[in-house]
């Protein structure tokens, strides 16, 4: 055994942890003269080839795409912003979680300095991310639009038409819905619900009003605005009818519902189309999609954004405006289902065209085309996103039983009051 | 790998020049001697400073702001102690509290009862002991996020394993994700599940200071095998007793990933009604969903506040134990 005098020590110990130091940050870091763009986004946009393509016309960009779990992505966008560091170089932001990243716009890039065009997306998609300076801190990737997906077997045994017209025609407005499924439940035997959630009928009805949650200047309206209450009062009414399946919406129970059949209409967004379709494979040719009742609507829908702690900023706007151009959008809608926000493919017929074989050919493109472009903007505030679930809590309490409806919306003002003050 | 020795004591070599060297490794001595042992415990220390001492005393610097996520620069208004007022009138943090300290009792007292008898069992010799004493684990290393969705769907409601055979035994189906009492005992099964085995094992370890006399002896007199439970393993590990409920208490306290898992859709609110939302649970909704920094530094800090005094409690209840042994 040796001894070792303690400066020795030290000076082996620091170097050791020098050495570890420079593997760690040796790690990741791109060849030499070669610009490394990081896209972070939630679920799959259907980026994948155009990513190759995009590589392929510019020598010298890598890209590295990261998917994270919804919830999971915009709490590490926020942590990071935040943070002042650790970002990538392409944030998407999901429809529902713009309006809160609006209030740090001054931390993205504004997309008109790198010459996009907020008019080459529909009004209110670029609306949504247009800061208070005007700043467009978001491209429109893709909308959600909104329509009605149904079962056309539960129908025919309800005695209800099955053809799409006839179906929209049996719910021009919401009332007409609710009474529509009191119809399906008199003549339907067993436990078959009409919808799966009284929350996703509430999000698509208020999603139709001129004014939503927030009045424009960011002032919470939902205890003043008659449209909130009426929406909230529409969706009880349909419960306490045993219309619903009572189903937490994304739950693996909710997953289970598509399999078992236990609902006969569900809110149906354009993603949501694949949503079912990889939930319920066994279910193909069964579904029809007709227009949603009040005509029109969107659920969803994602934004790209460029982070100004980006290296490479001029690099990332760049391959997001290519992302996003109306090419690729036509092209990821026609192969992977992704409704475009691109305005000038809502008059292309290779979209409107498009057909879903696994919903009985039903005409996607001009169903949720058609929902999108006839939306009234509504105002979005930063609070919006947590809004609506404590409402959807609300009508879940009344659907189990555990509260009347008035004691219900007692709660709900309660929470939102809560969720709203600083 | 290297060990320090005393250095050799230098007695000759007493002129004038080397005067200034004498005194460098006179501190040299003096650092190897008293200096040494605090670099060797230093990285805990830093590493403590860094991730506990710093976010405790940040967090309390956030509770006294009112920092909102919506509210640029809200970061420097201060409140003073305007959190903690508006946290005891707080109907949802009572709520959180009652859920968390009721889920703690109904999952803790089994399973360290069951852990006990379990270890009790393993201590004796019989075949493939180790194997055994490995598979009780088992649980416990299963990734949390793992069994909280398997659990989820064994409780669920339509299509759940429990409500079928509860429902072939001729019981109605119940809602295990919604009501009190149901969603408390279901959460219960979950944390016995898996940490019943951690917690033998440690009882196992504090049983292999017992000598087998004992044993021996009560075989003789005809102790049956609860008799031996109760009158020299319980007893004999009365200390260890105490370690696992302080540490059942803190991960009680800190209960977090199952009720998550176990809310369908995963919203942190536990249950349309807040049934079974914990503290933890409540932080990160006030944090995450609502963007309510400050509000929710001032309940974490309410947390801590209450692990100490929880921590405190145990210790004056298990001096009585220790005394009375």
């Amino acid at each position: 055994m040796r001894t070792r005098r303690p400066a020795t020590l030290i000076a082996l110990m620091l170097g050791c942890l020098a050495l570890v130091a420079t593997t760690v940050s040796a790690c990741g870091s791109a060849t030499p003269g070669q610009t490394q763009l990081v896209v972070e986004i939630f679920g799959d946009l259907g980026y994948h080839d155009l990513y190759t393509k995009y590589e392929q016309s510019h020598p010298g960009v890598k890209i590295v795409e990261h998917i994270v779990s919804y919830d999971d992505h915009h709490k590490n966008l926020q942590a990071h912003l935040l943070g002042g560091s650790g970002t990538g170089d392409i944030e998407a932001i999901d429809g529902g979680y713009i309006s809160q990243f609006k209030v740090m716009s001054d931390k993205f890039v504004d997309f008109r300095d790198y010459g996009a065009d907020p008019g080459q997306w529909l009004p209110w998609k670029s609306q949504q991310a247009t800061g208070p300076d005007g700043s467009l801190m978001g491209l429109g990737a893709d909308v959600g639009g909104l329509a009605m997906c149904y079962r056309r077997d539960l129908f025919a045994q309800a005695g209800l038409p099955t053809d799409r017209d006839q179906v929209a025609k049996l719910w021009p407005d919401w009332q007409s819905y609710i009474a529509t499924g009191k119809r399906f439940k008199a003549n339907t035997p067993g436990g078959v619900a009409w919808f799966d959630s009284g929350s996703n009928i509430f999000n698509a009805i208020i999603g139709q009003a001129p004014v939503g949650y927030t009045a424009p200047g960011n002032k919470v309206v939902v205890a003043d605005n008659p449209a909130v209450k009426n929406a909230f009062d529409l969706a009880v009414e349909a419960v306490q009818a045993g219309e619903s399946a009572k189903l937490a919406t994304f739950s693996q129970q909710w997953n289970a519902g598509f399999q078992r059949g236990s609902f006969a209409t569900v809110v149906c967004p354009a993603w949501m189309t694949d949503t079912i379709k990889q939930n319920a494979p066994q279910t193909s040719g069964k579904w029809d999609i007709a227009t949603i009742p009040g005509g029109s609507g969107n659920w969803g829908g994602s934004f790209l954004t460029v982070p100004k702690q980006s290296k490479h900023r001029k690099e990332a706007a760049e391959l997001a405006r290519f992302l996003t151009a109306p090419e690729q959008a036509s092209w990821i809608f026609r192969t992977q289902g992704h409704l475009p926000s691109q305005a000038a493919l809502y008059n292309d017929p290779a979209v409107l065209g498009n057909t879903n074989a696994f919903f009985n050919n039903a005409p996607t493109g001009r169903i949720f085309t058609g929902a999108a472009r006839t939306l009234r903007p509504q105002y979005q505030g930063p609070k919006d996103g947590d809004i609506g679930p404590l409402i959807g809590l609300g009508i879940t309490r009344v659907d189990k039983g555990k509260q009347q409806p008035g004691q219900a919306w007692d709660q709900v003002l309660k929470d939102v009051a809560n969720a709203t003050e600083p | 790998m290297a060990v320090i020795a005393p250095p050799p004591v230098r007695t000759e070599r007493r002129e004038t020049a080397p005067v200034k060297a004498e005194r460098l490794s006179h501190l040299r001595r003096t650092f190897d001697v008293s200096g040494t042992p605090y670099l060797y415990i230093a990285p805990f220390f830093v590493v403590f400073a860094a991730f506990g001492l710093f976010p405790l005393l940040y967090t309390g610097w956030m509770a006294i702001t009112q920092w909102n996520r919506d509210i640029p620069g809200s970061e420097h208004t201060f409140v003073g102690l305007g959190n903690f007022v508006r946290l005891i009138h707080d109907d949802y943090f009572w709520n959180a509290l009652l859920n968390t300290v009721a889920i703690g009792v109904l999952s803790t007292v089994p399973q360290l009862l069951l852990a006990m008898w379990i270890a009790h069992l393993l201590h004796r010799r019989m075949r493939a002991r180790t194997l055994l004493r490995m598979g009780v684990l088992l649980p416990n290393i299963t990734s949390v996020a793992a069994v909280g969705l398997i659990f989820a769907q064994l409780f669920g409601r339509d299509f759940g394993l429990i409500n079928w055979v509860l429902s072939l035994v001729g019981l109605g189906k119940v809602d295990w994700q919604s009501g009190t009492w149901q969603s408390w005992l279901a959460l219960a099964v979950i944390l016995t599940w898996r940490w019943t085995g951690y917690n033998s094992l440690i009882y196992l370890a504090a049983l292999q200071a017992v000598s087998d006399d004992l044993y021996e002896a009560a075989d003789l007199d005809g102790a049956g095998q609860f008799r031996k439970f109760r009158t020299i393993t319980v007893p004999a590990l009365r200390p260890t007793i105490i370690f696992s409920v302080i540490m059942s208490t803190i991960g009680t306290i800190q209960l977090f990933t199952e009720p998550l898992m176990f809310n369908p859709g995963m919203s942190p609110t536990g249950g349309d009604s807040r049934e079974f939302q914990t503290l933890a649970m409540y932080v990160y909704e006030q944090f995450w969903t609502h963007g309510k920094y400050s509000y929710a530094a001032t309940v974490s800090w309410a947390m801590f506040m209450i692990i100490v005094l929880a921590v405190g409690v145990n210790y004056l209840l298990s001096r009585r134990i220790r005394s009375s042994a």
